[in-house]
């Protein structure tokens, strides 16, 4: 069975927030939108996002790694958000594992929200309808688009190719070879969700030196420490010495 | 209305919405390509369009610059074109108002351009010098370059002095070529990569693309920067280093490199000027100049292959690259007539004598053994790595080679070493450090991109005479070049500058992007003189695009005793309300980028890639807002009815009927076959690079991803600065006027024919005596290092930290905060501190402060990091803005926690003895020192306010303007049932 899932590449992410915004600019005009902003020229500017990135710091001055975070609805395997919805409108897509909201049949009581251990959901407060990131499910089997353009927003706008996306229940899958092989982690397993979405770690390149290794048979200062000989002419203790 | 379903509440396998269905299925959708102008990066875009609205923007995936990719500001590009911050319509301050005060009225546009005829038209004929026109990050300094020529005021720049001209000049002046646009690091075949202060945004998509892939290769990538963010999060390892301190970690790395015999000796002997003998004779007018032959040399801008070598075999001066020779680097010599000399690269050595990492380290804060084992890092991977592609090629004196060489490491920097007082001499020691590794414009290292390499310094000239501005004539010359000696130098016959801001002056002499820092400043003054009118495009010089802005805010509104203002007249071209635009007598409302045609140019800064030249345009994709005209469409105007040669027949006619028409039409010189496009030129658009117009130029650019891309032969595409085919093409092509090799100047002649007009030693022009000192102290041919000016100048004890900026990825300077989508990502900053330098202060994190320099002090608030070494603070510059500006409600955070640190930034260095103020700039090329600031942190009053201070008095909205609305549910096109 088919579970469709980003794999995000903590390794090569840099922040850039591009996941962010072709998120919302995709679907606040997709079958998701409007998404909706609150003060966007006041105060306190606060909108629905599907997707946002966090940059926390790790360890202390200089041993530090900052790290940026990109955190979408994970679409768990086993989705704490489902059951809780008293009206059914939390649900998860049999043939392609996506968790979704009905937009329909919710009633915003924000069951979810707190069911939900990753805080990946958004209250849309104008609608008053719950919202969370679908995979761009109106994207990726739009016919009408070239098969390229067949991905969810996040990840064709990524720069840095950090998202990585396809079936994680199919072991040849990009997605599956990315976590087998890259170390790909899930979050918070102890809470038993089974996320689809997986994370890969930072990976340190590192060059180490041997000490023989500084100084080769061709270094150049063996050329050019070389200095012109003295001209045969010019004065030497010879020229003078006693016997 | 949404209506609530409770009936079905079991049901999950049909849901009510259908997650596929598209909310518009009767939507009229198009695509429409063109290029992004979200930030300067240029990339590729698809606006896909629904009833005519903007539905989406995305990456083009055939476009060589993003391949497809796209960053948060350009997915947010919707909220661009909507915003309310958008001017609509041409605006004239009130009559009885006063200037800054906001009160403007509609006028039309037939009015705007006569009001701007009549008075330009009297400048340019009695004294064309009295109009400055300076611009921002525009990407058209090819025109409005023009527009100033034509004109004939030398008073033009764009915003590069105060941008990263450094890391450009210091660059172009010792290998021929530089970052970004015109260069960069190889990533796809580098295996170590240095980055060094580098911003989060320069250069923008292609350097997150490469640096994804180089980090997944195996790459290793190593980031020296006081703070770890963005680019540096990812490094495999962080070296955090005190601002301004770079030139002495660069020396120190040469030191171990040179003394280790680590350098690639093959490359510095054929490639550099490391083997060429100079003139070390102190009473000798050619002291410290290469000893030359009597090879007869033509006039031109490159550099003759007339010097001399020590060879080795034959141990005696033999003109350089003589068959069979090989030079002494290192040693003394006497020519027969007595002469000493030594090669430059023996000056190199003896320069970095006594720069150890041990003594780097007092300095930077980088630990002497980590320099050395970076340098090691740096110089075995070179040596051990080495990579050899099949390609064969010429070189510049006829030598076949079968293969190009690389040294796989590659370095990255931008405005961190660029923007201080020091960093032409650093920025010359961080090139100088890459050709010792051997890796100028080879596989794995550093790459060029046409139209560079180009001769050191590159051939064009500003006039050197006060003569050349002239009334009704268009300028003897170009308004910015590049100094090849003190002759150049735009100057009186007494020595003073013939620029507002005193570029290519004694003080400034190789200042090739001006010093718009100073711009506004010297016209208030009026030293070195008066002007009349001031055109300001796209740059915020009322805000954070200025240094001292609470000072420059009241020089803008300053009067004479008269009553008349002392700048007597400003004009604001933008797109946006602006705390600039508040002080503008006449406002030109621009258009957004997906309402403009625009070419990035050859003759500016193109999009070109390594394999060969790129040149791209935009094509509207929907109408002008209101009564929005791009800039281009008000130059050409403007120029016309001021009859500027280039714009009118010989009778004095109109010639271009709009910028489309100028840009396919226009020829450097009639007939030249060279015009802004390099692509689809000829009758038929048959030709490249160079052609007669061809007036389908523009529809061959619509279809063809408004991009024009030329791949070169692989064997044009290394070793640019010696390959005979390369520069041969781009001599034929008009690209560059001489196809000589370009040697790298290890040791910049350039650099001391400036110092010996400082010591009265040569025949050019002499400085006047109080810039001697400082011309023969900071024009040394070998990089050295100082202290930057303005922290000399600073009492280190009471102001002990340094303070920087940098810009987030996702907003490009001040332009983004009128964006609603990406203000939520930055809506306010903080000023980030080390925990451990906070808790030394007694601040807590979030906590109110006051940051203070010797000039100012600003409250904003404190933020605890691990991610910035102690000595340093440092903020996201431009989110920070005046209460109303951008129109953004007064109680936006931007302006009530959001904080300028500009205010705490001089644009000039504290008094010299003799009462002159100098540019706090670099002494050497103008380049705006922001990063060179020292300050102070101290907690807040209790009892004073949690809001950021200074504070103005709230900007007021124009007319034309919308009240901005209270919430957004942006949706792109008509949804079904007629709902928004």
């Amino acid at each position: 069975m088919t579970q469709l899932a980003l794999v995000i590449d903590l390794n090569v992410c840099v922040g850039c927030h591009a996941c962010v915004t072709s998120c919302k600019e995709w679907n606040t005009s997709g079958s998701a939108g409007p998404l909706y902003d609150e003060n966007p020229y006041g105060a306190d500017p606060t909108g629905t996002f599907f997707n946002r990135v966090q940059t926390f710091e790790v360890g202390q001055f200089p041993h530090t790694e900052t790290v940026h975070f990109p955190k979408s609805c994970l679409h768990c395997e086993d989705p704490p958000c489902v059951p809780v919805c008293p009206t059914g409108a939390s649900y998860k897509r049999k043939q392609d594992g996506i968790v979704l909201v009905d937009y329909d049949k919710c009633i915003g009581c924000k069951y979810c929200t707190w069911a939900c251990p990753y805080g990946a959901r958004e209250i849309d407060e104008k609608q008053q309808v719950m919202k969370k990131c679908t995979l761009c499910v109106d994207r990726i089997y739009d016919m009408s688009l070239p098969e390229n353009d067949r991905k969810p927003s996040c990840v064709k706008a990524c720069p840095t190719s950090a998202r990585l996306f396809g079936d994680i229940h199919d072991s040849e899958s990009e997605v599956s070879l990315a976590i087998r092989e890259e170390g790909g982690y899930a979050l918070m397993p102890e809470w038993g969700t089974h996320p689809a979405n997986h994370y890969l770690p930072r990976r340190k390149t590192k060059l180490k030196i041997h000490e023989d290794e500084l100084e080769r048979a061709d270094n150049p200062l063996k050329v050019d420490g070389k200095l012109p000989k003295p001209g045969k002419g010019e004065p030497s203790m010879e020229d003078v010495s006693a016997w | 209305m949404k209506t609530h379903n409770f009936g079905d509440s079991q049901s999950t396998i049909s849901p009510l919405h259908d997650p596929l269905a598209s909310p518009t299925p009767d939507a009229k959708q198009e695509v429409r390509n063109t290029t992004c102008y979200m930030c300067a990066c240029r990339c590729g875009i698809r606006v896909h369009l629904r009833d005519g609205e903007v539905r989406y923007i995305d990456g083009n995936p055939d476009h060589p610059l993003n391949g497809g990719v796209i960053c948060a500001k350009g997915s947010s590009g919707i909220m661009k074109q909507y915003s309310p911050a958008r001017l609509t319509k041409p605006l004239r301050r009130k009559p009885e108002s006063e200037r800054g005060s906001g009160e403007f009225e509609e006028i039309s546009w037939e009015e705007t351009f006569s009001i701007l005829a009549e008075r330009l038209g009297k400048i340019r004929a009695t004294d064309p010098k009295k109009f400055a026109l300076f611009t921002g990050r525009d990407q058209m300094q090819a025109l409005t370059g023009l527009f100033a020529r034509q004109f004939g005021t030398p008073n033009y720049a764009a915003h590069g002095g105060f941008c990263s001209v450094n890391m450009a000049a210091g660059m172009i002046y010792t290998i021929g070529g530089s970052f970004w646009e015109f260069g960069g690091p190889d990533l796809e075949r580098s295996k170590l990569f240095i980055m060094i202060g580098t911003a989060e945004d320069h250069h923008s998509n292609p350097l997150k693309v490469a640096l994804s892939k180089f980090k997944r290769e195996g790459g290793r990538f190593i980031s020296i920067n006081p703070v770890r963010t963005g680019y540096s999060a990812i490094a495999d390892e962080w070296v955090p280093i005190r601002p301004g301190t770079d030139g002495a970690l660069m020396l120190a790395l040469i030191h171990e490199i040179i003394a280790l015999g680590l350098y690639d000796r093959e490359f510095l002997v054929r490639y550099t000027n490391s083997g060429q003998l100079i003139n070390l004779d102190a009473e000798h007018d050619e002291f410290g100049m290469f000893v030359r032959t009597e090879v007869p040399e033509e006039e031109g801008c490159y550099d003759p292959q007339n010097k001399l070598w020590w060879d080795r075999n034959t141990d005696k001066a033999v003109i350089t690259h003589s068959e069979g020779a090989d030079p002494y680097l290192l040693g003394d010599f006497k020519l027969p007539d007595g002469t000493p000399v030594k090669p430059a690269f023996q000056l190199l050595q003896d320069r970095v004598k006594d720069y150890t990492p041990e003594w780097a380290e007092q300095i930077t804060g980088i630990s002497a053994d980590t320099i050395k084992r970076l340098a090691h890092e740096m110089g075995i991977t070179a040596r051990d790595q080495q990579i050899e592609l099949p390609i064969a090629w010429t070189d510049s004196w006829g030598k076949e080679h079968d293969s190009v060489v690389g040294n796989p490491v590659s370095f990255h920097a931008m405005r961190g070493l660029a923007a201080h007082s020091n960093g032409f001499q650093t920025i010359r020691a961080l090139s100088i450090l890459m050709t010792l590794l051997g890796t100028i414009d080879r596989p794995g290292g550093f790459r060029h991109k046409t139209p560079f390499p180009r001769p050191i310094p590159p051939c064009a000239r500003t006039p050197n005479t006060p003569l050349a501005v002239r009334p009704n004539t268009p300028l003897d010359g170009m308004p910015l070049g590049w100094p090849s000696d003190p002759d150049d130098l735009f100057v009186n016959p007494d020595g003073s500058p013939v620029r507002i801001d005193k570029a290519f002056s004694w003080e400034y002499p190789l200042s090739v992007h001006g010093l718009m820092h100073n711009v506004i400043t010297n016209a208030w003054r009026g030293d070195p003189y008066k002007i009349d009118t001031l055109l300001l495009f796209m740059a915020n010089m009322g805000w954070n695009s200025t240094m001292n802005t609470s000072e420059v805010r009241k020089m803008l509104t300053d009067k004479e005793e008269n009553g008349e203002y002392k700048i007597p007249f400003i004009v604001v071209c933008d797109a946006f309300h602006s705390e600039t635009t508040a002080f503008a007598d006449l406002i030109l409302p621009d258009t957004t980028y997906l309402e403009r045609h625009d070419v990035m140019s050859m003759l500016d800064r193109p999009i070109s890639e390594f394999d060969g030249p790129v040149d791209a345009v935009r094509i509207p994709v929907m109408p002008p807002t209101g009564e929005c005209k791009p800039f281009q469409e008000v130059l050409i105007e403007l120029g016309t009815r001021l009859k500027l040669p280039v714009f009118v027949t010989k009778e004095g006619k109109r010639k271009y009927r709009d910028y489309p028409d100028f840009i396919v039409n226009w020829e450097t010189e009639p007939g030249s076959g060279i015009g802004f496009l390099s692509g689809w030129r000829g009758k038929g658009g048959e030709k490249t690079m160079r052609g007669e117009p061809n007036p389908n130029q523009w529809e061959m650019y619509a279809k063809n991803n408004c991009v024009h891309h030329l791949k070169l032969p692989r064997s044009y595409q290394f070793m640019r600065n010696w390959n005979k085919g390369y520069l041969e093409w781009s001599q034929r092509n008009r690209i560059t006027r001489y196809a000589e090799p370009i040697l790298i100047h290890l040791y910049s002649e350039v650099l001391q024919k400036f110092r010996l007009a400082a010591q009265g030693k040569s025949i050019s022009r002499q400085p006047p005596a109080h810039l001697a000192k400082r011309i023969e102290t900071f024009f040394d041919p070998l990089p050295f290092y100082y202290e930057p000016l303005e922290t000399q100048a600073s009492d280190k004890h009471k102001y002990p930290l340094s303070a920087v900026t940098q810009r987030p990825m996702a907003m490009y300077h001040s332009w983004d905060s009128q964006n609603a989508w990406l203000r939520q990502i930055h809506a306010h900053n903080y000023l980030y501190v080390n925990s451990r330098t906070a808790m030394e202060a007694g601040i807590g994190d979030g906590e109110w402060i006051w940051v203070e320099s010797q000039w100012g002090k600003v409250r904003c608030m404190a933020r605890f990091s691990e991610s910035v070494e102690p000595g340093t603070v440092w903020t996201w510059n431009a989110i920070g803005k005046a209460a109303g500006a951008w129109n953004l409600s007064p109680d936006a955070n931007e302006s009530q926690q959001g904080f300028l640190l500009n205010h705490v930034i001089s644009e000039e260095l504290p008094p010299m003895p003799d009462g002159k103020r100098y540019s706090n700039s670099d002494p050497i090329t103008g380049q705006a020192a922001w990063y060179d600031v020292r300050v102070r942190i101290y907690k807040a009053g209790a009892d004073e306010p949690e809001q950021t201070s200074p504070q103005f008095e709230l900007l007021q909205r124009y007319p034309g303007m919308k009240k901005p609305p209270s919430w957004l549910a942006y949706f792109g096109g008509k949804k079904k049932g007629g709902r928004k």
